[in-house]
């Protein structure tokens, strides 16, 4: 008897069932793409050494109500001018840093009733229990923005880039580190430390 | 009889669709590894607040804490802010254990630079999350990042 050769499996539909899974699994994707905003928490000082004493005219003070009303240096302020306003608070430049160099790089009003220097100037918000998590945010998102600016502007004006291109660029080449490219972040950032304090609410 | 026989019909032959299902399948895996199942279901309302000065969340290095009203499945939870951590309402003192679980399961190199990424509502009050930094700051773990969506600069 002759040997049958084995029938062939017919595998026309197997596009079918490539098909039917590439859609299901496209349907189901989500690529990911978690962004926000990076902060760092003070850490716990448990020493009992007095605080330094900071001139009033070095703080700039932002409250948020309950009702998500802000106040800002004692007045009442909309949220769309805090970042102007927290602009010009950092970059006044009135008068020497710790080291005594005055700020040659503030382009400010050089009020003597402002912040003396970005080194100085500190930024402190305190919140209510009750603010709701968005404001809190969206105070956050503004504060931020107003370093970023002053930031990417000396970057414009010392190395004729952005500071988000430098920053990007550290970040494409961490393994093989560019000491110069790091210095100049750093320096930006000395330029204008973030100096960003905040408050508990208080138990009530 | 002639040698050169004429090609018989002038119609095209049909294209060869014997590589399809290698395209398909080439794409198919493509998806299949970019997919990521959601590994963690939000018991929580989540809606996320919008920033624009955001920055690239590492996934490596990063622990997730949600936070917000409980959602409509665990209505009988009440309507005050809960905290969740791998799909389990906690409270403020599992946070430090959390996060040393967290850490312990990371890599040598990763270890002190993890950052603890805060998945909150917008309508949450900001009370609950100065706890949650309170027990982070309390734990050693100093790097947090709001996640928020993002909105166009304005």
């Amino acid at each position: 008897m002759a040997k049958r050769a084995a029938p062939e499996v017919n595998a026309g539909s197997m596009a079918d069932i490539a098909f039917l899974l590439l859609i299901f699994f496209l349907v189901t994707t989500t690529i990911e793409k978690d962004k926000g905003i990076l902060r760092s928490l003070p850490p716990i000082d448990d020493s009992q050494t007095e605080p330094p004493i900071i001139k009033q005219k070095n703080l700039f003070t932002i409250l948020v109500d309950r009702q998500n009303r802000l106040l800002v240096e004692e007045e009442i302020m909309d949220i769309k001018d805090l970042r102007q306003a927290a602009i010009e608070f950092l970059d006044n430049g009135g008068s020497v840093n710790a080291a005594g160099e005055p700020c040659d790089y503030c382009r400010g009003k050089k009020d003597e009733s402002s912040s003396d220097h970005p080194d100085k100037a500190i930024i402190t918000l305190k919140h209510d229990r009750e603010t709701s998590y968005g404001t809190y945010i969206e105070v956050q998102n503004e504060l931020v923005a107003a370093y970023n600016f002053l930031r990417n502007r000396e970057a414009q004006r010392l190395f004729n880039r952005s500071f988000a291109s430098m920053l990007e660029e550290k970040e494409k080449n961490q393994f093989n580190k560019d000491e110069k490219l790091n210095e100049d972040i750093e320096m930006i950032k000395k330029m204008f430390p973030m100096k960003l304090s905040e408050a508990e609410p208080d138990k009530s | 009889m002639s040698k050169f026989k004429k090609k018989k019909g002038g119609d095209l032959p049909a294209i060869s669709t014997a590589s399809l299902p290698d395209i398909v399948f080439m794409l198919l895996f493509f998806f299949m590894v970019a997919t990521v199942m959601r590994d963690n279901t939000t018991m929580v309302e989540n809606t996320l607040p919008a920033a624009n000065q955001v920055e690239k969340l590492k996934k490596d290095r990063t622990m997730f804490i949600y936070a917000g009203k409980p959602n409509s499945q665990y209505k009988n939870l009440g309507t005050e802010g809960r905290i969740q951590i791998n799909d389990a309402f906690v409270s403020l003192d599992a946070i430090q254990p959390a996060v040393f679980e967290y850490i312990a399961t990371l890599n040598e190199e990763l270890k002190d630079r993890v950052v603890v990424a805060l998945k909150v509502d917008e309508n949450t009050n900001a009370g609950i999350i100065s706890d949650v930094k309170q027990e982070l700051r309390e734990a050693n773990a100093l790097k947090i990042m709001y996640v928020t969506s993002v909105s166009k600069e304005d």
